[in-house]
């Protein structure tokens, strides 16, 4: 079975519908409250150096996420550049 | 700093209560301070406003107390900040709650507005940012909205003071009449009760239970409401992100623009500083002198020697701790702080740290105190202790006025400038040393999911206000403990009466003697170390101190007369350990409460005393044997 592309894999300017989040509830929600919800278009905007944190935006909304966090997040429909 | 003793209370018969809840990053705290005219601290970054806020408000007649909540996500949330939110709603009978959201952001923000609706709560929804919403292309139809929801919507700009008038009339409209004042003065207690509206019990079930239904009640209010635009509209922060956060130049033009922004506040502040200094000096000779010539010589030295000295040493550094403060306000409203944490994450989290705590440490630069309860937005234990552990390295603008004082008093400008960057890196070598030896004690696998806000152009009225309300907060807080360190320092140098003031014989002189064994070797001669052991209290307390030590007022006279009692070798060693030893006592009390360890809190302070003797030492002996070898001047 392949494995569902996750959301630390993303290049950027590339977008994606969120699948489901495999994080602890804290985590879980508050990504849910920021707007990372299952079936949310995210758009990796770009990632930090030296393995920093991913910059996205998802809705109306920009935020940062360790790539260790961004990990637990898996994709499905992926488009855009890749 | 003001500390609620509990956030449950409530209002004085007659009196409305009024809660403002919303997400962090709303403007909730600008709306509140706003519409109250206090001056309560803005702050973008999530959790900085813990304490809670209250202020009263006259609503046409009738009287509320506004209650400013903690920024939250989700009333079922697991923070602190969400907690201390449900307790408060849980045991404080509320009149009304005034929900505040970001307009651009409603998509995913009108889930707490629901949440309240859930729970049956009396509202006035406020989209605030206006301006921006409409700028990036959002479209709002608030009748919809307010006719869908059943209660008022309103566009508004808080910033700007855009729509407050009629935010005030709907808060009226929504109280109702107030009960009839005369059956209020003769009222029983029992009445009372009946007038106040009761507090919803428990949260949870009513939450839990309507939980299913949000995301689809959201989409079709969203749906038939809300028009988003097809593309995020926001070509400023685009451009401006696509530099500042750029994998390669991000970090040196964040460093660039800190240098730049401390030579500003020096270049500005140092020259203001001196004139006030000379100002206050003058008017301590030609008026205060004569005017007290007629008391008795103890308690003429104990006014114009311990106290019109001391203070008037501190006042002077007004002005750079003013221009220190606004620069801060204007780095975090405008958003950049925010990218701060971004930039600086991956360092950190090799450090066991994260982009908080960069930015908690930089703002430490201005107090470490507020910097310390500003941990509460970290979850993980370990996270927390470590950046407690590594704040109180932040070279504070109390620590500033020493080194200031003492660079100036000691070496030429250019030089002098070079001495204050050096400690400038000493603090952050010294956080990082600390990190990197206990991050294994105070592990975290802390997750970092933070928003980064659009560029926005700080007001000048906001930053003025922030800024005046921060250095009022600094004096009135340091006051008290300049005054009883500057008495006292002054008792020690005088006391037994009759010897030579701060000299040998004297309680201080005697002081410093005891604890030359363990200071000598660091260059610290009795009279500084009178000064350090006072600086424990507070750092403010420093300059005072060697002020009433020296017996000069006027900086540049006190700097004159340090300079020729200690060498610059000396000199240096004093600040070092001024910059790594305990910041204060205040800083002390606040890891104490918010570690609940007394076992850290120890731990902390000595860590920080062994740090501070090591540096010193290395630096001093370090360059006495270069100055033997003739390397060094």
């Amino acid at each position: 079975m392949r494995t569902p592309p996750r959301l630390a894999d993303l290049v950027p300017g590339q977008s994606a519908t969120i699948g489901s989040l495999a994080a602890d509830t804290g985590l879980g929600q508050r990504l849910a409250a920021l707007g990372l919800r299952p079936g949310q278009r995210v758009e990796l905007l770009r990632r930090a150096g030296w393995g920093g944190p991913l910059h996205l935006r998802v809705g109306m909304t920009e935020l940062m996420l360790r790539r260790r966090d961004a990990a637990r997040v898996d994709l499905i429909a992926l488009d855009g550049a890749a | 700093m003001s500390h609620c003793q509990s956030p449950v209370w409530s209002a004085p018969a007659g009196q409305a209560t009024i809660a403002v809840l919303g997400m962090p990053n709303t403007g909730k705290s600008t709306f509140f301070s706003q519409l109250t005219g206090s001056h309560a601290h803005i702050g973008n970054w999530p959790g900085l406003t813990v304490d809670l806020l209250q202020a009263d408000l006259d609503l046409e007649g009738r009287p509320a107390q506004l209650v400013d909540l903690p920024g939250i996500y989700d009333l079922r949330g697991h923070s602190e900040d969400e907690a201390v939110v449900r307790r408060f709603l849980e045991a404080t009978p509320i009149d009304l709650v005034v929900v505040i959201l970001n307009a651009s952001q409603i998509d995913r923000q009108l889930r707490l507005a629901l949440q309240v609706r859930q729970l049956g709560l009396p509202a006035v929804l406020l989209l605030n940012m206006a301006d921006e919403a409409r700028r990036f292309g959002v479209s709002i139809d608030t009748e919809r909205l307010s006719s869908e929801l059943g209660l008022p919507v309103l566009l508004v700009s808080a910033k700007y003071r855009r729509g407050l008038a009629q935010v005030r009339q709907a808060m009226v409209r929504q109280l109702g009449p107030a009960a009839d004042p005369s059956a209020l003065a003769g009222a029983s207690a029992a009445s009372d009760a009946e007038a106040q509206p009761a507090p919803i019990p428990l949260l949870e079930p009513i939450l839990q239970a309507g939980e299913a239904e949000l995301p689809e009640r959201m989409a079709l209010l969203l749906a038939a409401a809300v028009r988003l635009p097809p593309q995020w509209r926001d070509r400023l922060t685009r451009r401006l992100d696509a530099l500042l956060l750029h994998p390669w130049l991000g970090l040196p033009l964040f460093f660039l623009a800190m240098a730049l922004m401390f030579q500003a506040i020096y270049a500005i502040g140092v020259p203001l500083q001196e004139a006030l200094g000379s100002l206050l000096d003058a008017f301590g000779k030609g008026v205060l002198t004569p005017l007290l010539s007629g008391l008795p010589p103890f308690l003429k030295g104990f006014l114009l020697d311990a106290l019109y000295q001391g203070l008037g040493t501190v006042t002077a550094f007004l002005p750079v701790i003013f221009l220190f403060f606004l620069a801060m306000g204007v780095l975090e409203d405008s958003g950049y702080l925010s990218r701060a944490a971004y930039l600086m994450d991956a360092f950190m989290e090799r450090l066991g740290l994260d982009g908080r705590s960069f930015v908690l440490s930089l703002m430490g630069f201005g107090c470490n105190v507020p910097a310390i309860l500003g941990t509460r937005v970290m979850r993980s234990s370990g996270l927390r202790l470590l950046s407690m552990l590594i704040i109180p390295f932040s070279l504070c603008s109390a620590r500033l006025n020493v080194f200031l004082f003492m660079a100036a008093a000691f070496f030429p400008p250019l030089q002098g400038g070079l001495v204050i960057f050096g400690l400038y890196l000493m603090s952050f070598a010294a956080a990082i040393l600390t990190a990197l030896l206990f991050k294994g004690r105070f592990a975290s696998d802390e997750p970092l999911v933070l928003e980064l806000p659009p560029y926005r152009f700080p007001t000048l009225r906001q930053m003025l206000n922030r800024a005046w309300a921060e250095v009022r907060h600094f004096w009135f807080w340091a006051r008290r403990f300049i005054i009883f360190g500057v008495v006292a320092v002054w008792l020690l140098n005088t006391l037994p009466l009759g010897v030579a003031p701060a000299s040998a014989a004297s309680l201080s002189g005697r002081l410093g003697e005891l604890l030359q064994p363990l200071l000598g070797p660091i260059g610290i001669n009795p009279k500084l170390t009178v000064a350090l052991l006072f600086g424990f209290i507070a750092k403010e307390i420093v300059l005072g101190g060697l002020a009433v030590i020296y017996g000069q007022a006027d900086p540049a006279a006190l700097g004159r007369a340090v300079a020729t009692d200690v060498s610059w070798t000396q000199a240096v060693s004093f600040m070092l350990f001024t910059l790594l030893y305990t910041p204060c006592l205040s800083t002390v009390a606040v890891i104490r409460s918010e570690s609940k360890r007394l076992g850290f809190t120890v731990f902390s302070v000595l860590w920080s005393l062994l740090l501070a003797w090591l540096v010193s030492f290395v630096f001093f002996q370090g360059a006495g044997l270069l100055q033997r070898l003739g390397v060094l001047g």
